[in-house]
């Protein structure tokens, strides 16, 4: 059977979804797209420009049946903004997908769980594949999920940090109790960050800085795609877990036979 | 508690401590303001010493990097509209002064709309509305007209124009204004009361407390900054970068940015800036970012096109392009500048110099206007 992921009823043979800020030009962008073997992309609504047709961040993402585009409410900064721009997201680019980022907080976008709980649920009953970035509360994820959002997204560190997975313990109790998708969002600095996401079990991470902002961009892509199909091949074949005693390694068959 | 001021710091600085902290920087301190990439008083003045020039490259990179982590590989831009010309003050530095004798202009609904229409054909998203100081004929009601032209048309519409009561930023607000710069121009007094002698503008402190007042009405974003060459260009920084510390603390929800305006000649302005080299604006840069790797900062047209070029990618994140700084400017083009401006390339070349430099000009990074 083949590995895929399900979100909303529709399938994900990558685990990768990219974001689409910071990069150095649409071109870039586009051939990191492709580079990562993504299926999914998330861009501001803020920097969609109708005004400016050619440069458009839009026109660069390609579109196919096989790339979800996830718009994202960047720049709310309560419920009512982020549910008033779903709508017009949803209008302008005609996907209901979208991942809802409340953060007041400017410095350091630090994801407000109130404000966020309050409008995942309006956004549902409104009829949207809702995926709420969240900080990596295990409480906050059950309550999203419970509203009927698609998947809960924790931050493995703040947005753009690089600082890999620091919430990795509350992380693993997330996955652990969640009956939705866990993307691992914000925070995940190098390929081997999220080759750990997949190795304790998260659906998908997304990914933006590191590979935006990497010297060579496309040439980070790849490395992430292929680090997170070592992750995940690695958690599928039963990762031995961790110890600090010694165990043997050989099976002791000789004991049967006592 | 007390309920604290930047008026009450700003009292109580004390100015022969930071000559005596500026004086005694060591290579250590220059080392731990690289390494710590936070704001305190003596990391700060370790950046911006004289002594730090020497590792200039080694600020400018940690400037680029932390920039480039922040704020991506994107220079926002964005263009100012000159509403009026009309000015009450006596500013010794500004080609508006009340006294300079020029033709005054406030541009009429009509005009305002040409403006508007000009740039926004030419693919500006964001505008920066600035005005003189004419209470009466350029007050309240003349920006609720004008916000009628703009608010529809634009993406964000920053204003920069004479200090307004908190109530008056409410009402901006709700009509869809998000942002407002308000330079301080110099933060120490006396040199304030000499460069300011008559009009409104010579009340220091309700200039000071100004952006304490943007904040409270819930505007998202704040410019900071001061004119550099009215006094100490390290001292008057230092000061409004601990204004800027104190302003990110107390209003944790609200963004914050700076520019860093020079002096430039103007019709009937007489004044002989004190010299502040290309390499210094650079080192004062880099010192900002290193501090407050979060903060929007701006480079404008006051800048020639060559050290725009050469500093752009170090830890600038706007910039104003192919700016006219009189009212009418970009459709009829009479009245008197404010200032001579530096770089007149055009838009599309300036967006060429920044693509060269390996980044992305943006023009849209916020919520079309429809939404507000």
């Amino acid at each position: 059977m083949p590995d895929v992921l399900v979100i909303a009823g529709k399938e994900f043979r990558s685990r990768l979804f990219l974001g689409t800020g910071k990069f150095s030009s649409g071109q870039v962008m586009k051939e990191a797209i492709e580079a990562s073997g993504t299926q999914m992309v998330t861009v501001a609504f803020r920097r969609v420009d109708r005004n400016n047709k050619n440069e458009d961040i839009l026109n660069f993402i390609p579109r196919s049946d096989d790339l979800v585009l996830l718009p994202n409410t960047s720049g709310a900064r309560n419920a009512e903004e982020a549910v008033f721009l779903s709508e017009l997201a949803r209008e302008a680019t005609g996907s209901n997908w979208i991942k809802l980022e409340i953060h007041p907080d400017p410095r350091y976008l630090m994801p407000d769980p109130v404000e966020t709980l309050k409008a995942a649920e309006v956004l549902v009953k409104k009829g949207f594949v809702v995926l709420p970035y969240v900080h990596a509360d295990p409480v906050l994820c059950k309550r999203l999920e419970e509203v009927g959002t698609a998947a809960v997204m924790p931050l493995g560190s703040p947005i753009g940090s690089n600082l890999g997975l620091k919430t990795l313990e509350f992380l693993q109790i997330i996955i652990e109790q969640s009956s939705v998708p866990v993307v691992v969002d914000a925070g995940i600095g190098a390929p081997s960050d999220a080759a750990k996401a997949m190795e304790i079990g998260a659906d998908a991470v997304l990914v933006n800085t590191a590979i935006a902002v990497a010297s060579n961009p496309v040439e980070m892509a790849a490395a992430f795609k292929k680090a997170m199909e070592a992750g995940r091949m690695a958690r599928l074949s039963g990762l031995g877990s961790q110890s600090l005693t010694a165990s043997a390694s050989s099976p002791m068959e000789w004991l049967d036979e006592l | 508690m007390k309920h604290t001021s930047f008026s009450d710091i700003l009292s109580k600085f004390d100015f022969d401590a930071y000559y005596q902290t500026l004086n005694d920087v060591s290579v250590h301190d220059i080392h731990t303001a690289l390494n710590q990439k936070k704001f305190s008083l003596k990391n700060f003045i370790a950046l911006i010493s004289p002594g730090a020039s020497k590792f200039l490259p080694l600020l400018l990179n940690e400037s680029a990097s932390v920039t480039r982590k922040r704020f991506g590989n994107v220079i926002q831009l964005f263009a100012p509209i000159y509403l009026s010309n009309e000015c009450q003050n006596i500013c010794t530095y500004c080609g508006f002064s009340f006294t300079n004798k020029i033709p005054r202009k406030t541009l009429t609904k009509a005009e305002l709309a040409k403006e508007a229409e000009f740039l926004k054909k030419k693919g500006f998203e964001h505008v920066l509305l600035v005005t003189g100081e004419a209470q009466k004929s350029v007050g309240m009601e003349y920006f609720m007209n004008a916000l009628d032209v703009f608010i529809p048309l634009f993406s964000s519409v920053a204003m920069e124009v004479q200090p307004l009561e908190e109530t008056d930023y409410r009402l901006l607000h709700q009509r869809g204004v998000y942002s407002i710069l308000v330079y301080q121009e110099t933060y120490i007094r006396s040199t304030y009361a000499k460069v300011h002698p008559k009009g409104k503008k010579s009340n220091f402190e309700f200039r000071l407390e100004c952006p304490e007042r943007v904040c409270n009405a819930g505007m998202h974003h704040c410019g900071l900054g001061v004119l550099i060459g009215l006094d100490d260009w390290r001292l008057d920084s230092l000061l409004c970068a601990m204004h800027l510390d104190f302003l990110q603390k107390k209003y944790w929800q609200t963004r914050f940015s700076v520019s860093f305006p020079r002096i430039r000649p103007a019709e009937g302005v007489d004044i002989h800036p004190s010299v502040f080299s290309h390499k210094e604006l650079a080192q004062l840069m880099a010192a900002y970012r290193i501090c407050f790797p979060d903060l929007e900062i701006t480079l404008s047209t006051r800048e020639s096109p060559h050290i725009r070029d050469q500093i752009l990618s170090y830890g600038v994140t706007h910039m104003s392009a192919e700016s006219k700084t009189h009212p009418g400017g970009y459709t009829q083009g009479d009245a008197l500048e404010q200032f001579h401006t530096d770089d007149h390339r055009t838009l599309e070349e300036i967006k060429e110099s920044i693509r060269k430099k390996g980044l992305d000009p943006m023009m849209k990074n916020w919520f079309a206007s429809e939404i507000y």
